[in-house]
């Protein structure tokens, strides 16, 4: 990296951090239905974009088009999970949660089922689940910094943690609104003007879209993806756009958690609480899918071309392997970091990448490279890749963000002001909500610095969590007037239960050994489903034993099922407020 | 429950199925079921399975939660249960 791509990254990230320091100081919160809930009066498409950019984090903007360049088709499963969850999310949820009106996901438990047993229950989901998917994003920041300003990991961490304090602390749900709107149009940049370059280059077609579909620019008449599909099956890889990924089976079982997961996750159905209403929550849910798909029907081009760039680099014809001594620049810079790795079994001192573990000599090719190198491997000018590292960090931070505030209300509003402490007052439960973020962050900070060795697999897991203990429970709350609370405790117990049982069975407890997040299929799994899949079985398990509990326990009181009917409609609605 | 607001909750089940039963269709069944099937057909340069596997499956997701809230607009409207 010479010294002037070094001050354009520093001017990239150093400029953006400015920008939400300011934002967050002029949208500071004064009140805590400010503070959970931004006062009520975000707009649709604000929501929109903000839920965009708390959803989409360092995993959608570093790792998923990595996972997909190497996975092929067998990568749809995230690209149709994590989009399609939002279509559960927009019809089955989001109306009845903003009418209900309430800060936060446990609260709405808590009221439905009439009991605190519940409340408490749903408040040690959304924790587990939240936590764990911030250590990936502090993991990221820490990355990022240490690779692009090549400063020590921890230090970056650090940097990373300031920054979040500063403007999630200060600003709440409020602050952290409109500095995720920013952020989103950070990383949407970000994302989108190296994938134009490279479609523009390979494919003459700017829109990367359509330039995963249409020929190469080489004049030979190629289709891209046929093109592709030969590279790697000449290597013997398995046809990019056939490979699947496990079975069929998985492949539903997983697409179906990922989608019910990203609908139960807290900290993105809380966003539905910041909108003045019904109406708008319903439109909001409509404009952060499109926000969403933005970056996810980018995504596939990012993968599909960065993988076919990487393999006519180490092949530039067939049969002609790369001189190991003429590499490129950006070969030997990912080198350093060890995330490339380059072994000449063979001794002919020339790249041999094949899926033949016997032959192959890239021993290492790390996928999250693809994205953070894709500039560099298309030899795309400086800015766009100090551009890259701003927009990577404000996926991670804003992501991060999102999760703290969700964390510290459930404890500060739930746990606190609505079990033990009811009685705090205003002033207290916005100070203690701010303490408790505080605390959030050092906590994920010193996780991230010390990164458990099951990180990567713990992401999978809060799916998991999600989707076999939240979802179910919201669910059936809002489409059964009659599910009881002892039916809700037991179901969420349950299929949580199951859930970890099945993951720590095939990961090994707590994840200990040397866990792949993509471990090759085994035996023994049931019905061919990998753990990282096993939510909706969860789900299932959630949804009978509630099922079964609440016919022998009786029907929910007549003022629940009051309640229940009163927020299927609109009329009534105020903005989110307190008891 | 006054047979107004029953019929509007129906309404709305039925709405939903719809919705999801296209959700259904176009990503577990395009994308994934009948994928083999549909990859002999080709869009451009995209087997067609293959596109609604990565491409197809998120537009008509977009499409689907705008169409749900354009249609309950007219559903609360309808039933006079919109906000006021």
């Amino acid at each position: 990296m010479d010294m002037d791509l070094k001050t354009l990254t520093y001017i990239a990230v150093f400029g953006s951090f400015a920008l939400y320091f300011a934002i967050a100081w002029w949208a500071r919160a004064g009140s805590t239905s400010e503070f959970y809930a931004a006062g009520g009066g975000v707009g649709p498409v604000a929501n929109g974009i903000a839920i965009g950019a708390d959803w989409m984090s360092a995993a959608s903007f570093i790792s998923m088009a990595g996972l997909i360049s190497f996975l092929g088709y067998g990568g749809s499963v995230f690209l149709m999970g994590w989009t399609g969850g939002y279509v559960l999310l927009a019809m089955l949820l989001a109306p009845y949660l903003r009418k209900h009106g309430k800060f936060t996901v446990p609260e709405f438990i808590g009221d439905r089922y009439y009991s605190k047993a519940a409340r408490i229950v749903a408040v040690a989901c959304l924790i587990i689940a939240s936590l764990t998917y911030i250590i990936g994003q502090m993991k990221g920041v820490g990355v990022a910094f240490s690779r692009f300003l090549e400063v020590d990991y921890g230090l970056g961490l650090g940097i990373g943690m300031a920054v979040v304090w500063v403007y999630a602390v200060m600003g709440g749900m409020k602050g952290i609104t409109y500095t995720q709107i920013a952020q989103y149009v950070v990383l949407i940049f970000a994302y989108t003007v190296p994938a134009v370059f490279i479609s523009l280059h390979l494919t003459g077609n700017p829109i990367p879209q359509l330039g995963l579909g249409s020929t190469m620019s080489d004049g030979s008449g190629v289709y891209l993806l046929d093109k592709l599909d030969m590279v790697v099956t000449d290597l013997g890889f398995k046809e990019y756009t056939t490979a699947k990924l496990g079975s069929s089976v998985n492949m539903f079982a997983y697409t179906l958690s990922l989608m019910i997961g990203t609908a139960g996750l807290p900290h993105v159905i809380m966003r539905f609480f910041t909108v003045p209403s019904v109406k708008a929550a319903r439109a909001s849910a409509g404009y952060a899918l499109v926000f969403i798909a933005l970056l996810y029907t980018v995504a596939p081009a990012v993968g599909a071309m960065a993988r076919l760039n990487l393999m006519n680099t180490i092949e530039p014809t067939p049969g002609q392997s790369l001189v190991y001594d003429e590499r490129p620049q950006w070969f030997k810079d990912w080198e350093v970091t060890g995330l490339l790795k380059f072994e000449d079994k063979n001794g002919d001192g020339k790249i041999q990448y094949t899926s033949n573990d016997d032959t192959n000599e890239m021993v290492k090719v790390d996928r999250d490279i693809m994205v953070l190198a894709n500039p560099a491997i298309a030899n795309l000018p400086n800015w766009v890749i100090a551009l890259v590292a701003a927009g990577g960090l404000a996926a991670a931070l804003s992501t991060a963000a999102g999760l703290l505030l969700a964390i510290s209300s459930s404890i500060s509003h739930d746990l606190m002001k609505g079990v033990l402490t009811p009685n705090i007052s205003e002033k207290n439960e916005l100070l203690s909500s701010r303490i408790i973020m505080t605390l959030a962050i050092l906590v994920s900070g010193y996780l991230g610095l010390n990164p458990p060795g099951f990180a990567a697999g713990t992401v999978a897991l809060a799916f998991g969590l999600a989707a076999s203990s939240i979802f179910p429970a919201l669910m059936m709350g809002i489409f059964s007037k009659k599910i009881s609370g002892h039916a809700a405790v037991a179901g969420m117990c349950s299929g949580i239960g199951i859930t970890m049982l099945y993951v720590f069975q095939h990961k090994g407890i707590m994840f200990i050994p040397g866990t792949a997040f993509l471990g090759g299929m085994q035996p023994n799994w049931f019905m061919g489903i990998s753990p990282n899949a096993f939510g909706v079985v969860g789900a299932i398990v959630n949804f009978s034993v509630a099922f079964i509990v609440s016919k022998i326990t009786g029907p929910a009181p007549k003022e629940i099922q009051q309640l229940v009917e009163n927020f299927r409609i609109p009329a009534g609605s105020g903005s989110a407020h307190n008891h | 429950m006054s047979t107004k607001s029953t019929s509007y909750w129906q309404e709305n089940i039925r709405l939903i199925i719809k919705c999801l039963i296209i959700w259904f269709i176009v990503s577990f069944g395009c994308g994934l079921l009948f994928v083999e099937q549909l990859n002999t057909i080709r869009l451009g340069g995209y087997k067609l399975g293959f596109w609604f596997a990565q491409q197809g499956s998120i537009y008509v997701f977009v499409a689907l939660v705008f169409y749900y809230s354009h249609a309950m607009n007219k559903l609360d409207a309808k039933y006079g249960v919109e906000e006021e």
